[in-house]
């Protein structure tokens, strides 16, 4: 018991910073809700898994992956906003995934549980959140180049839309290890709103960035300690424990702002 | 005059649509090239085809080994926490920024750790100056460098690029709208409107036949008074 409670936080901290960092960039790309959404494209994969019994999250993964490159090739081919194709893949997966799904698994895949959690899941937890924020730093500032002008960026040499591909499949594979802690349905509050709250307190990319890992990481672990002290399913408590530290920084950033 | 970039019959036309056509120029090497056009014209479509960023026809040819700076006409900052600093730096960039806002005439104590959304609209002008700067080009991109800012502003922000231009030996491209600072702050002028309606030295501008070949009818002298108060 006490070890699955040390996995469940240990796995809560990686995929909370993780999903924090790179949600900063969704965030500034005005693609929050593009994060959330892009969650539920995972459902059908882990209906999949529970189906043909193997590890559901590897295919929520597989599934996450390939609708990325997909929205990312379609996006370019037809310049049909971003957002208005998460939304139709969105959909599309939900649906699906609702169907097929059985119903005894339905719950923990649309709002996970972390009580199920083994050593490889959260070795896995680790690698792909250090992998994803370690490749995510290479490209950070290119990113953020192309957000301010993307012609800025491409007379740099920077290749926006393999870069921005690359981004995508990093968000999915956090989004995928996130599943299993707040489930298809909560996991883009991790990637939306230590981000926001991160940028209430910052004026510079640093700050924001950093901000954006220790309240993801902070909110995860407590959403999970919380959720096991009350025996609440964590998903919900997670996304609680990050709104507080959301209101607490509207509140600091209105204070800051009287004092200026 | 030795020639720092050759165009000739230069043609961008995406989807069978032109946006340039019959394009043909040269830029002599340390002069500054004013672009004129309306909206429309093609004249961001020219920087973009220059810097390599479109498909194209026609040859564009740098004939030694240039390094570019480019100042874009629009940014989008307001929603990003970046800093000053952060942001001149977000290359490797071959010189110190305090230097280089000192360059632009800033006041990098005031400025580097400011966020560059909050900056005013002539501050974020030099700040974007200082970041095609930063990496010591010999020409410079500047597509309407003075967007955003308020009238009083723009002429000593062209006195500025002058004075860095001389005391540099560089190359300035400078999409413009102002006539008054082609006259100034230029030697030659291309204006265009898909094609070239009119290129030649600056000076030129003043005369009747020069404007009616650009705009199709003389400028208001009334307004060309004001602005040369």
């Amino acid at each position: 018991m006490i070890e699955t409670i040390i996995l469940s936080l240990m796995v809560s901290i990686f995929v909370g910073i993780s999903a924090g960092y790179l949600g900063s960039l969704m965030v500034l790309e005005k693609m929050a809700l593009v994060g959330d959404a892009l969650s539920h494209v995972a459902l059908p994969g882990l209906a999949i898994g529970y189906l043909f019994n193997f590890n559901p999250f590897l295919g929520g993964f597989a599934f996450l992956f390939v609708s990325a490159a997909i929205i990312w090739h379609v996006q370019r081919v037809t310049r049909i906003s971003f957002e208005a194709l998460v939304a139709a893949a969105f959909t599309l997966a939900l649906a699906a995934g609702i169907i097929i799904i059985p119903e005894t698994e339905l719950l923990e895949a649309l709002f996970g549980d972390i009580t199920s959690v083994t050593i490889m899941d959260a070795v896995a937890a680790a690698i792909v959140s250090v992998i994803a924020v370690f490749l995510t730093r290479l490209i950070y500032r290119k990113l953020v180049l192309a957000m301010i002008s993307e012609d800025l960026a491409v007379s740099k040499g920077i290749d926006v839309a393999k870069t921005n591909l690359l981004y995508l499949l990093l968000v999915s594979a956090v989004v995928a290890i996130g599943i299993k802690i707040v489930g298809t349905l909560l996991v883009g509050f991790l990637v939306v709103v230590p981000a926001i709250a991160a940028k209430n307190l910052s004026s510079d990319m640093f700050r924001y960035a950093s901000l954006s890992m220790v309240f993801g990481g902070i909110s995860a672990f407590l959403g999970v300690a919380s959720a096991g002290y009350l025996d609440l399913p964590p998903g919900p408590m997670v996304v609680f424990s990050g709104i507080v530290i959301f209101a607490i920084t509207i509140v600091a950033n209105w204070r800051l702002k009287l004092t200026a | 005059m030795e020639y720092i970039l050759e165009v000739a019959d230069l043609a961008v036309q995406p989807q069978n649509q032109p946006l340039l056509d019959h394009i043909s120029f040269k830029v002599g090497k340390g002069t500054t090239l004013a672009i004129l056009g309306p909206n429309g014209a093609g004249k961001s479509v020219l920087f973009r085809a220059l810097l390599g960023l479109l498909p194209h026809t026609g040859t564009i040819k740098w004939t030694e080994k240039v390094k570019i700076g480019y100042v874009p006409q629009n940014v989008s900052v307001s929603d990003i926490p970046i800093s000053v600093k952060e942001f001149l730096t977000i290359e490797n960039a071959k010189n110190d920024p305090e230097d280089m806002l000192r360059l632009v005439k800033l006041d990098s104590e005031k400025v580097l750790k400011k966020r560059l959304g909050f900056l005013s609209g002539g501050e974020l002008r030099r700040v974007l100056i200082a970041w095609a700067l930063i990496n010591e080009p010999n020409v410079l991109l500047l597509d309407e460098p003075t967007n955003g800012v308020d009238v009083g502003s723009e002429e000593p922000i062209f006195l500025m690029l002058d004075g860095i231009r001389k005391a540099r030996k560089m190359t300035i491209l400078l999409i413009t709208h102002d006539i008054h600072i082609v006259q100034e702050y230029s030697d030659f002028l291309l204006a265009i409107n898909k094609c070239i309606t009119y290129f030649g030295k600056s000076e030129e501008i003043a005369k009747l036949e020069t404007q009616r070949a650009i705009y199709g009818e003389p400028v208001c002298v009334e307004t060309m008074e004001r602005k040369e108060d």
